[in-house]
């Protein structure tokens, strides 16, 4: 049996010598990024700035009246609902503000949920209220604070973690790859206007360490090579370790993709932005680890003294030895 | 590396189908069957985003805590020093601005009186912890200022006696396996699965329970009342309901009952106008105080407070000595029942607040397992074919090796009790794709190995060696992520970090042991001279 083979043996790819080019293009795309988070926005979900959020599928409708709804909802009097599809054209969330004075009154955000789920079940009567979420602003706050505190502090731990197992360049070099692939998909988060809530948080959290995967191999190699062939220029050295692990960084890709897929065509819509998130990570983060944490290497100047290990007082002496002759 | 000794291969075995197989009684229920009741049945507990119900998280307002401290103390101080010395005279009491004050009229008896409520400021327990401060100024006027120290412990007090009347409260309603739990300083959480409608439970948490009787206080002037100014030693209640009650009443501040000397408390109905009462039974102290309450004031009305309203004021009629007691406040026959546990559970020490509140439906949930089923049976098809269509026999091993780590996440999840929430499904789906990621760093060494020209034995060695470095630092910070997830964030995301965590460990396992063990033991039963890799 002939087996499958996506990566030929001994490819010769040089990766490193459109680095510069392939920086500048990922810099300008996490400016993009950054500048699409704060002029759009994200799509904070009422986990992070609080209110009333109620799903509802449409049991028996291909499609959700949207339109229909919103101005229902609207006739109310607790202001202009957000009415966003997720997964099928058929299930919405409906987000609302809390009315002044009902952040801390459990019967006033009650009775309006009440109200609405009412009103929705009156008018449409294959109405499926599948959940109602409410959050008061001081713990939305507290949740935003949690979950930048978190994200920080996991990119910061792991980038630690590098810098002790590797050197203190390849520390940086996994703390810039992982900022670049969580700010990538914010912006798409941004881009797509997709609901960005505490799930979103867990999917950027699981990014940092999954999309760090393949940078550790690659960084990996890169020391073992840097111990092996010492007068290699860097460089032609960064080229053979993304070489040597190009098979690998493929399949385990390919192999995590395929299962995201999988998660994201026949899984359950609730948490289809949450997969998203994590694929587009995945995929980013595959890139990242060749053109983002390897050329920081050159830029920083590793060198393979880093990792020789310190010479004993024998190979001292015939090392003067040779320096006199 | 390649060695695997007889007790070496049964234990990998062991641990492996005493794992795999604890995940068999929670696959069944999925599939529709029913586990045999005989067999020991470790079921995976399905989060509230799953099995559909109520999360509500409740706060506390610690300042409430403060200023009950103060009124105790206030009464504490005054109860004190009448039984030492009778001849003290203290004026201008006041506990508003955060601390107690008071003026003792001789100042020769400062001392004395410095003597006698020592005892009171100190904290309990052996800790030597002190509770106020006390300090004198102007030469005799007290100011008696509650620690911080003593504080947060009231608080941390006020809190555990919280949960446990959330506890019985809810034990109350009936409702399935709540899970209730302290979260930080002053928070709690509530969880009901299977709770669609959350707002009688909020109704019941809402209430603080306080019930008091007190003299009502017939010296106030109408006119005073309506000022808001209360005669000397009097406050001003409101009625809790207006409209039937009429307009705020004075009562007096001491010489009350406090509702918290109960040992009965039913909903029923009064035989006369078959409105709505609850019935209550005071122990034996709190029956003897009542006694005495009444016989001393037959003639002069009492007001029942609940949580600082009025509820009735009827006259005493005639002292009520066999230690129970009819409630009337124009309730529903809802509202009774209501009452009715709250006070057979106990008042809340501090009132609490709805913060958040989730409420998930239950189709849902049903509807997000199927569909994480078949994402899961889709996606582990595709990554086998194409695992074993790029390694061959190795990727044979994988896969299987893929499956055990399956089976022993839920197994793990069964025994420890975890939760599987929503995201945790998701969780599992991509622990799956990326548990294989071990195999393919083994592999695709092995196979540079071979390249080099090592032998297949060597080759093999060196791949699981050289490969086992990096995978290593690959989970330690996926591990670190997980961590962090699991310090953050609600149930669900909780849940995700759980599956992520348990994953790690577990496919390390599966996918260096197992593995390592087939590819050895087919090393030394067919002795290869070349891998088809």
């Amino acid at each position: 049996m002939k087996l499958l083979k996506l990566v030929p043996d001994n490819t010769n790819i040089h990766f490193l010598k459109w680095r510069v080019p392939f920086y500048f293009g990922s810099l300008l795309l996490m400016a993009a990024s950054l500048g699409l988070v704060f002029t759009k926005g994200l799509n904070l979900g009422v986990d992070f700035v609080g209110g009333q959020m109620i799903r509802v599928t449409f049991e028996r409708s291909a499609e959700a009246p949207v339109a229909d709804l919103r101005s229902e909802v609207a006739k109310l009097g607790y202001g202009e609902p957000i009415i966003q599809r997720y997964g099928k054209p058929n299930e919405i969330s409906i987000r609302m503000k809390l009315p002044e004075g009902a952040e801390h009154d459990a019967a006033q955000s009650d009775k309006m949920a009440r109200t609405i789920t009412a009103d929705i079940k009156s008018h449409h009567a294959d109405a499926r209220i599948d959940g109602v979420d409410s959050v008061s602003g001081k713990v939305s706050k507290e949740l935003g604070w949690d979950a930048f505190k978190a994200l920080g502090f996991a990119a910061l731990a792991v980038a630690a973690y590098i810098w002790m197992r590797f050197e203190w360049q390849f520390g940086i070099g996994a703390l810039f790859s992982l900022v670049h692939d969580v700010v990538l998909t914010l912006g798409m988060f941004a881009l797509t206007q997709m609901e960005f809530d505490l799930n979103i948080v867990a999917a950027l959290l699981t990014l940092i360490g999954y999309s760090l995967n393949d940078t550790i191999v690659v960084y990996d190699r890169v020391r073992e090579n840097l111990k092996k062939y010492r007068k290699m220029p860097l460089p032609e050295l960064l080229d053979l370790s993304v070489n040597e692990t190009l098979a690998r960084t493929i399949v385990t890709s390919l192999s995590m993709l395929i299962t995201l897929v999988a998660l994201l065509a026949f899984g359950p819509e609730v948490i289809f932005g949450f997969t998203a998130a994590i694929t587009l990570g995945i995929f980013v983060g595959t890139y990242s680890s060749i053109y983002m944490a390897a050329p920081i290497l050159i830029w920083l100047k590793v060198n393979p003294k880093s990792f020789v290990p310190t010479e004993t007082a024998l190979e001292k002496q015939e090392r003067l030895a040779r320096e006199g002759a | 590396m390649l060695d695997f000794p007889r007790w070496k291969v049964l234990m990998l075995w062991g641990v492996t189908i005493l794992v795999a197989l604890a995940s068999l009684p929670s696959l069944c229920s999925v599939a529709g069957l029913t586990w045999p009741s005989a067999l020991p049945s470790p079921m995976i507990n399905l989060g509230l985003d799953l099995a559909g119900g109520s999360h509500i998280l409740l706060e506390a307002d610690p300042s409430q805590v403060r200023q009950q401290r103060l009124e105790a103390m206030d009464e504490s101080v005054r109860n004190k020093l009448k039984t030492t010395d009778a001849t003290i005279r203290i004026s201008d009491i006041s506990n508003n601005n955060g601390s107690l004050t008071f003026l003792v009229e001789d100042v020769t008896k400062v001392d004395a009186v410095r003597e006698a409520i020592l005892p009171l400021t100190s904290g309990a327990g052996l800790t030597g912890q002190r509770d106020w401060n006390i300090q004198v100024v102007d030469g005799n006027r007290f100011v008696l200022t509650p620690t911080q120290e003593g504080i947060d412990q009231a608080v941390s007090q006020a809190m555990d006696t919280a949960v446990e009347v959330v506890r019985k409260r809810i034990d109350g309603l009936g409702t399935k396996e709540p899970t209730i739990l302290r979260q930080g300083a002053q928070r709690i959480v509530v969880q009901v699965p299977g709770l669609q409608d959350p707002q009688q439970l909020k109704a019941l948490l809402g209430q603080t329970a306080k019930l008091e009787f007190k003299l009502v206080d017939q010296s106030a002037l109408p006119s005073d009342l309506a000022r808001g100014i209360a005669p000397v030693g009097s406050q001003i209640v409101p009625y809790a309901d207006p409209k039937t009650g009429g307009a705020p009443i004075a009562v007096k501040r001491l010489g009350g009952i406090r509702g918290d000397e109960l040992t009965n408390a039913q909903a029923g109905n009064n035989p006369q106008t078959n409105e709505p009462v609850v019935n209550i039974t005071f122990n034996t102290e709190g029956g003897a105080k009542f006694a005495k309450l009444t016989t001393q004031n037959v003639g002069k009305p009492f007001a029942i407070i609940l949580d600082g309203k009025v509820l009735s004021a009827p006259n005493i009629n005639e002292p009520i000595l066999g230690g129970s007691a009819q409630i009337s406040g124009h309730f529903t026959a809802e509202s009774a029942g209501q009452l009715a546990i709250s006070l057979r559970s106990g008042a809340l020490p501090v009132d609490l607040k709805v913060v958040e509140e989730r409420t998930v439906g239950p189709d849902l949930g049903a509807d997000s397992i199927r569909k994480g089923v078949i994402a899961m049976a889709v996606g582990t098809l595709a990554l086998v074919v194409f695992i074993i269509a790029t390694y061959g026999r190795l990727g044979v091993y994988a896969c299987v090796a893929l499956v055990m780590n399956m089976l022993m996440i839920l197994g793990v999840m069964a025994t420890i009790g975890a939760t599987l929430t929503l995201p945790g499904i998701a969780g599992f789906v991509l622990t799956i794709g990326a548990a294989v990621d071990a195999n393919v760093l083994i592999n695709e060494r092995i196979r540079e190995e071979r390249h080099r020209g090592r032998r297949v034995v060597a080759a093999v060695e060196t791949g699981y060696k050289e490969a086992s470095r990096a995978i290593f630092d690959a989970n330690v910070t996926n591990v670190i992520a997980a961590v962090l997830m699991a310090s953050f964030g609600t149930g669900p995301v909780k849940g995700f970090a759980v599956v992520l965590m348990i994953g790690i460990a577990t496919s390390v396992y599966t996918s260096m042991w197992l593995t390592r063990m087939w590819v050895a033991q087919w090393l030394r039963r067919a002795r290869p001279t070349d891998l088809h890799l």
